[in-house]
């Protein structure tokens, strides 16, 4: 299963151990672990709730899964993303490919989190000391996600 | 026809509720017709919010994509993820 979507943290180690296990063709792993920070906006998160579309967001996730593997050629990749409540320095996603060589594999891991910022259905909520707020999207992402365009 | 409309995030909260069951007058084609139609029905938060995002059947659509009967319909804000 290469998408997951859950409540649960994650081990980075044994997902990446996993993911690459019994592949002696992988030459490279590239992963990327996003964080809950604890300022955003100029303003203290002491708490982050996310919420998502429960069917369309697997949909989302393996399409652009999918993409990648189209582009590049890789052997595995994987996609977990947490929902519920996190705090400060919780892990919030994690993205791993395996490749031969690193270009792939450095290049599908920022693809995937650049395209999974503006098209998988995920809302942010974070509590500051003002009060919740859902947290704004960001321009710099839709350009980020617009380098890949072809 | 009768459809299943979805609502997310800040959307959500505006609106009070996360989705209904609908039955749609004749005459809306589409999902801009359909965010218009439910406006006009009390859920002003549908005009509101900036850059608001629609999906059918949990693939992103366009304001001029067509609804059909049975379809799910989904209004959210931009996405956050990640």
């Amino acid at each position: 299963m290469p998408v997951r979507v859950q409540q649960e943290d994650f081990d980075l180690s044994s997902e990446v151990a996993q993911l690459r296990a019994g592949d002696a063709r992988v030459g490279a792993v590239a992963a990327f672990v996003g964080l809950v920070r604890d300022m955003n906006e100029g303003a203290g998160v002491s708490e982050m709730a996310l919420e998502h579309y429960p069917g369309m967001t697997e949909k989302a996730l393996e399409a652009i899964v999918a993409e990648a593997r189209g582009r590049w050629d890789l052997f595995d990749a994987l996609v977990v993303h947490r929902v519920g409540t996190l705090q400060p320095q919780d892990q919030i996603v994690l993205v791993a490919v395996t490749s031969a060589h690193r270009g792939e594999a450095f290049a599908a891991c920022e693809f995937i989190m650049d395209y999974l910022k503006t098209r998988a259905p995920f809302w942010k909520r974070e509590v500051t000391p003002a009060g919740a707020r859902w947290v704004d999207a960001r321009e710099s992402d839709e350009g980020a996600a617009a380098r890949w365009a072809r | 026809m009768s459809v299943r409309i979805l609502y997310f995030a800040s959307l959500r909260e505006h609106l009070g509720m996360g989705s209904e069951e609908l039955e749609l007058p004749e005459g809306l084609g589409t999902v801009g017709e359909l965010r218009a139609w439910l406006t006009s029905q009390g859920r002003e938060a549908l005009a509101a919010v900036p850059n608001l995002r629609f999906a059918v059947n949990q693939e992103m659509a366009r304001a001029s994509d067509p609804v059909l009967d049975g379809d799910e319909v989904a209004f959210f804000p931009p996405v956050t993820g990640g």
